[in-house]
């Protein structure tokens, strides 16, 4: 295969092009000439053959969970079914407007009506909002949530929000997006929240707790009732970060947990795909006594019509315009149709047995700083036998020379050289034993030929990428045009 | 067995076998009994593929689309002609079935859009320095309000009355959360009241938010803001119709500190309102403080060119709590979307759909005006949409349009109660001349 190594900019030539729209039936007319455009924008001229050649082209320089396992930590990267794809592109749903009268998209309101209650269902909450666009604004809309309700209650001195020192660097910079101090707990020897250390941080000034569970280490946390009572009893809420839900579907639901606002990631658990970087959805849920802040507009059912309602006093407002990604609610719902009650527990558990699976084979080798069952995810550390001191990154670079995608590296951050791995319930024995077989192979190359594993990768179409300079002399777009910038 | 599942038996007593475990239930020890299920979840039982099209297919067509029904329906969301070649590239797994690109050597493909994309964002704005896109044109408006407030030390919005009523909503929301002064500025005439604003601006003022064209289609007179808020050392966040950027001056012209807007209109389907994509670039100078993924160019250790993810110290997974947003996702194949299509209509392409809009618009205004029954609101001008103002009801007229097969505009009063009878149009390059006819011919039989 010859390398592709061009700038859509580069194929480039005056004159051509890769469109055709209809010949305009109608007259031309005067633009007032303080409102135009000086310079016409630079953008390529090419053919379609040129469009096509360079996207075909470009999507061969990626790794793709359609081409091998993806065990990324925390991302869920499982299979994206392609019926899924397909329904999110019927003109029925895709060409719906939404300000279109509501009495013409019935379709589409039921479709997210019916979603909402089985999310409700699968997670024990009593409400969803599908209007949040991704993980991080879910976040962001259920803080908000929790800040609304103390202010309702004249707790408005309540702007403390309690992180474990596992989460997510989403948690932090959420509660600080909307206005809240952010006040870690330590996890203790297990990996669990530092019970004793939460309960001396609650006061007045506590709005609440943000909890991944399953945590970022992949271990379910066991405290979590006393947890709940703990944060409840000193007048603050409980948030569940869903990105890890894939452990749990018919197994427990954060509901019975104790928790009062939940975000699920439609783009991990329901098979969504992640897009290289999105589109996400994060719907939020809640408990009964936080129904009147959900966000506007929320989908009535009245005689089986649907409706729009903005008229909601309490509401915190809006996050995102219209009513959310709607394409990704599409295919969350197809996927919810196909794998049914059972399917969704086969799928939970599947992923905690894969996991399990690849941990135990892999902990003869690599240090394993919980060493307890895991849940869908777990996280090792560096070699145990390794006098040539490889580090993460490294073992990460050698894994791109095995055609296998690494694992998420250098979190936890709790974890030292952390290598946290998801193999998902869509990755067959073979397909794990594929990528546990690099590791090992690796583990076995860091004593015997340190310095293949030091100057990964080799098999890549590109090598190892500076990244110091980038930043340090950022070169952010194509400059080709004009030669004297 | 389930197709996504690919555990035989055999495979899961492999496993079972591995972890000395008799049942899968087993290995959910760790959660405490008192919160196991105790039945299975109240969801129906899995569905073939055949059946899951049939129940997806039957609520589709319970809904109106551009796709059968001639839409003059607009309001921050278009009907615009959306090519093949987007649907080939956008539809291409090894894109779409990729995650963030965190591993540079084997995500240069997704690097490498994401750089065209900034480069063709920063191109059509006039811009320096554009993201990896954001969620949508509403929450756009409000990083950039963020941004503003941030890069300036200053703790006041004013926005302008004319911006879509979602970037309102929305930023409201957010500005309330962190304390910020928003203030609205109403419109006169269609278009931000000039003299209201310049009482209201001052060395307080962060930044002024103004959507040109409005929600009402038109045309602000970006010259004279641009002018009070630099008098001011304030900021210029200017929100676009990407689509207007064939015709008419970028923000860079007018001199923005920021451009930001709603991309759905480059290649991305309506979608009863997403996944879209917003934009943000900037000025250089704000290029370290601007919230979400950038991308970079730089090389490997051979010297060939390669694209990696830069500036990540702003970045929530580095920074927590001090980042400059929290947005991890973004929009990235909607971003592959815009580019495709940026790429494919080309830089004549997109004056020539600029254009199309503009004439049709232009034309379908002066035909449904030319009955004494309806007369547009103001007379100012405007891109792609208008309002217009009739003694019959809107509610009327709608249902009129549909029962004739048409999706009619937006009935402004919703927003605006000032705007009794009041109707935005919004024509489109697909709107063909017989359409814009009928429309016209419908309104004129109306009583």
């Amino acid at each position: 295969m010859r390398e592709y190594n061009k700038l859509i900019f580069e194929c480039s030539k005056e004159g051509r092009k890769a469109y055709k729209l209809p010949e305009s039936d109608i007259p031309s007319y005067e633009l007032p000439a303080s409102l135009a455009r000086l310079e016409a924008a630079e953008l390529p001229e090419v053919s379609e053959v040129d469009v096509i050649r360079h996207y075909a082209n470009l999507s061969q320089k990626n790794y793709a969970v359609d081409l091998g396992i993806y065990p990324l930590g925390s991302c869920t990267m499982k299979y994206n079914p392609k019926i899924n794809e397909e329904a999110a592109r019927i003109p029925g749903f895709a060409q719906v407007h939404p300000l279109q009268p509501v009495e013409t998209a019935q379709g589409a309101l039921q479709l997210m009506s019916e979603l909402e209650d089985m999310l409700c269902e699968i997670t024990g909450m009593s409400a969803f909002s599908l209007q949040p666009s991704a993980g991080a604004q879910g976040e962001a809309l259920g803080l908000m949530i929790i800040k609304a309700y103390h202010q309702s209650r004249g707790g408005s001195k309540r702007n403390k929000i309690i992180v474990p020192d596992s989460a997510h660097g989403t948690n932090p910079a959420s509660a600080a997006m909307i206005g809240m101090d952010v006040v870690e707990v330590r996890s203790n020897k297990d990996g669990g929240v530092d019970v004793d250390a939460l309960k001396e941080i609650l006061n007045d000034e506590i709005a609440g707790l943000m909890l991944t569970n399953p945590s970022t280490l992949g271990l379910f946390e066991k405290n979590i009732l006393e947890i709940a009572d703990a944060v409840h009893d000193a007048g603050g809420l409980l948030y569940y970060d869903g990105a890890n839900t894939n452990a749990i579907m018919g197994i427990t639901r954060p509901g019975d947990m104790g928790f009062d606002v939940i975000h699920l990631n439609l783009h991990k658990t329901f098979s969504t795909p992640h897009g290289g970087g999105g589109p996400g959805s994060g719907p939020v849920g809640v408990a009964g006594h936080l129904e009147d802040f959900l966000p506007v507009p929320v989908i009535t059912v009245k005689k089986n019509k649907y409706d729009l309602d903005y008229d909601r006093p309490l509401s915190v407002g809006k996050v995102k315009g219209f009513y959310g990604n709607f394409g990704v609610l599409v295919r969350a719902y197809a996927y919810i149709l196909t794998m049914g009650a059972e399917g969704l527990k086969r799928v939970s558990e599947m992923s905690v047995l894969n996991a399990n699976y690849m941990m135990d084979r892999l902990k003869e080798f690599y240090e394993l700083p919980y060493d307890q069952t895991c849940m869908h995810e777990f996280v090792i550390s560096h070699l145990k036998n390794n006098p040539a001191d490889i580090n993460t990154k490294q073992i990460a670079k050698r894994l791109l020379d095995f055609g296998v995608h690494p694992p998420t590296t250098y979190f936890p951050l709790i974890v030292h050289e952390a290598m946290m791995i998801e193999p998902t319930e869509t990755e067959s024995l073979e397909s794990m034993e594929e990528f546990i077989s690099a590791m090992i192979q690796i583990a076995k190359e860091a004593v015997e030929n340190p310095e293949i594993i030091q100057t990964a990768p080799h098999n890549t179409s590109i090598k190892l990428l500076d990244e110091v300079s980038a930043a340090r002399k950022p070169v952010v777009k194509w400059k080709g045009y004009k030669k004297d910038e | 067995m389930l197709p996504y599942l690919p555990a035989t038996p055999e495979d899961e007593n492999v496993i079972l076998d591995q972890l000395g475990l008799k049942t899968a239930d087993e290995v959910f020890h760790e959660i405490p009994q008192s919160i196991r299920l105790k039945k299975g979840l109240n969801l129906e039982g899995s569905k073939s593929e055949l059946e899951v099209e049939g129940i997806l297919k039957a609520l589709s067509e319970q809904n109106l689309h551009a796709g059968n029904t001639p839409m003059f329906l607009g309001a921050g969301m278009y009907d615009h002609y959306i090519p093949s070649t987007v649907r080939y590239a956008t539809g291409r797994s090894e894109f779409y079935t990729a995650y963030t690109p965190y591993q540079p050597e084997i995500s240069q493909g997704t690097l490498q859009v994401i750089f065209e994309y900034q480069s063709m964002i920063c191109a059509i704005t006039g811009m320096d320095v554009s993201n990896a896109s954001l969620y949508d044109g509403a929450s756009a408006a409000a990083e950039a309000a963020l941004l503003a407030s941030s890069s300036t030390r200053r703790n006041q919005i004013i926005v302008s009355e004319t911006v879509h009523p979602d970037t309102g909503r929305v930023l409201s929301t957010y500005m309330e959360q962190q304390g910020i002064e928003l203030i609205t500025v109403p419109m006169k005439d269609g278009i931000t009241d000039l003299e209201v604003m310049n009482e209201l601006v001052s060395k307080k003022t962060a930044a002024i938010l103004i959507q040109t064209p409005n929600f009402l289609g038109y045309m602000e007179q970006v010259e004279e803001l641009e002018k009070l808020i630099h008098q001011n050392k304030g900021l210029l966040i200017l929100s676009v119709d990407p689509i207007s950027l064939g015709l008419f001056k970028s923000p860079g012209e007018w001199g923005a500190d920021i451009a930001i807007g709603d991309g759905q209109s480059l290649g991305n389907y309506m979608s009863f309102g997403g996944p879209a994509l917003g934009f943000m670039a900037c000025t250089k100078s704000l290029m370290r403080k601007m919230p979400g993924r950038i991308v970079g160019q730089t090389q490997d250790t051979d010297g060939r060119r390669g694209f990696v993810s830069t500036l990540q110290t702003r970045e929530q997974h580095i920074r927590r709590e001090k980042a400059t947003s929290n947005i991890c996702s973004n929009q990235a194949l909607n971003a592959l979307a815009a580019s495709v299509y940026l790429t494919t209509m080309g830089k004549q392409g997109l004056q020539e759909v600029a254009r199309q809009c503009y004439d049709k618009a232009h034309y379908a205004a002066e035909t449904i005006t030319k009955s004494d029954k309806y007369r547009l609101a103001y007379n100012q001008p405007f891109f792609k949409e208008f309002p217009v103002i009739s003694s019959v009801s809107p509610e009327n007229i709608q249902s009129t349009l549909l029962k004739n097969g048409i999706i009619g505009g937006y009935a402004l009063e919703r927003n605006y109660p000032m705007l009794k009878n009041c109707i935005l149009y919004c024509v489109t390059e697909k709107r063909s001349k017989e359409e814009i006819d009928g429309l016209k011919q419908i309104l004129e039989g109306m009583t």
